[in-house]
């Protein structure tokens, strides 16, 4: 059996991490809005003229830290393209249907319709590269990363599959966050200022960004860490994690004191908190690191997290901005990450590394 | 007639996304597909929708889109002999 190596990454977040360096592109955001974009690189870089036109902003972030995180890893090609997505091309997917309405199911034009499908994403960057490998796109709520990650991992390690691009994707777009805002899941702007760590409001700060790793069965120098085991579970009471969790790492042959940092994906909704409050009761003698008060909440913001840990294993160095505790370790060599939305879609990642 | 035709630029600048051009680069013989503007098959379903959407006209035999697509100028001359609105 292969292993699965992370050989290239790169995500475009609220953060500067498209052109930064891990550290100091991590910085604190205001904590007065309830929605953040996404910071755009310049495309053209990395994107054809004629392309971008067509394309809404989460393809064209989706192709652009694709093509960053194959160059970073030294591919020109891929075996497989798997991404993962929560709502999908979103934008276009307003705009066909705004279109619908608009005119009374007349005059509805192309390109809008075509770039709205949740596989959009994945269709673009094999074009790209003229790759007619493996295309999967996984649409699980917030497993959704997660799914793509374990089928990346499974094409490495079961498949003889040698190379995958892997990503999340998800991009704001106005109805579908003013939908969320009703329904409660958006932070409403009169609980202003949001915290994400003590939080005593409902509902999240929502955002969008997009994440993509190059894996490969082969570590090399720039090697960032190793994959070594995923789990998905839909539903779970709190009661119930520290089994999922105990399951997860026997299977590994770890203990919780193996485990030198554990990254929970606490989004500051006060009702669904619990999870990482038991969580992190779990892994006493761990270091505790969060992110999305950086990376703000989205379907795939789990993405954000694996860069995250990726990038801790390594530059062996913990940016000060991401700890929730105060634990120190000499060296961080096993990491796990969960995460969950709204008392679903729960996952572990486990990240090891090579050094 | 200078008119429709700079309306035409503009809302072909607007439909197709040509976020890099301005209506000053777009001259009136300037082909629109191939070498001039660049357009390909899906511009020119979005051009036909245009056409039925914002003059009245139903662009029923694909060989006249060849020659009314050629240049702003090809359309505009078509657009006022044809418009129903």
């Amino acid at each position: 059996m292969k292993n699965c190596f992370i050989n290239g990454l790169s995500a475009i977040s609220t953060q500067d991490t498209f052109e930064s360096d891990f550290v100091n592109s991590l910085k604190t955001v205001n904590p007065n809005e309830n929605i953040l974009r996404a910071t755009e690189p310049n495309y053209k870089a990395f994107i054809p003229p004629a392309a971008i036109r067509r394309m809404a902003k989460g393809i064209k972030m989706g192709v652009a830290t694709s093509a960053k995180a194959l160059e970073e890893a030294g591919l020109t090609q891929v075996e497989a393209i798997i991404t993962g997505t929560g709502m999908g091309c979103s934008q276009d997917s307003e705009k066909f249907l705004k279109n619908i309405l608009d005119n009374h199911e007349q005059f509805l034009t192309p390109t809008s319709f075509i770039q709205s499908t949740h596989n959009t994403v994945a269709a673009q960057i094999a074009l790209r590269l003229a790759c007619k490998g493996y295309n999967f796109t996984y649409v699980n709520g917030a497993v959704s990363f997660e799914s793509a990650l374990l089928d990346a991992c499974m094409q490495i390690t079961a498949a003889d599959i040698a190379s995958v691009l892997v990503g999340g994707i998800d991009e704001y777009a106005a109805h579908t966050f003013s939908l969320y805002e009703l329904v409660g899941f958006i932070k409403d702007k009169k609980n202003v200022p949001f915290s994400v760590l003590n939080p005593t409001t409902k509902g999240t700060v929502f955002s969008e960004g997009a994440t993509f790793f190059a894996l490969e069965n082969t570590k090399n120098a720039s090697t960032y860490a190793e994959v070594v085991d995923i789990q998905l579970r839909n539903k779970l009471t709190s009661a119930e994690l520290p089994t999922f969790i105990a399951s997860f790492l026997e299977k590994n042959n770890l203990e919780t004191s193996a485990i030198d940092v554990l990254i929970v994906g606490n989004n500051g909704d006060v009702e669904f908190d619990g999870f990482y409050k038991e969580a992190m009761h779990g892994f006493k003698d761990s270091i505790h690191l969060y992110y999305k008060h950086l990376s703000g909440e989205y379907n795939t913001a789990s993405a954000f997290g694996l860069w995250v840990a990726a990038n801790i294993l390594r530059q062996q160095e913990i940016p000060e901005i991401l700890r929730i505790n105060a634990i120190e370790k000499k060296g961080y060599r096993n990491i796990v990450l969960y995460n969950q939305y709204r008392g679903l879609d729960h996952s572990l990642v486990l990240l090891k590394s090579v050094n | 007639m200078d008119n429709l035709k700079l309306e035409l630029k503009t809302k072909i600048i607007e439909t197709l996304n040509l976020e890099d051009l301005s209506v000053e680069e777009i001259a009136d013989n300037d082909p629109l597909f191939g070498d001039g503007l660049g357009l390909d098959s899906i511009d020119a379903l979005e051009l036909i929708v245009l056409m039925d959407k914002d003059y009245g006209i139903k662009l029923t035999d694909p060989k006249e889109g060849k020659s009314i697509f050629q240049s702003i100028q090809t359309m505009a001359t078509y657009i006022e002999q044809n418009r129903t609105k």
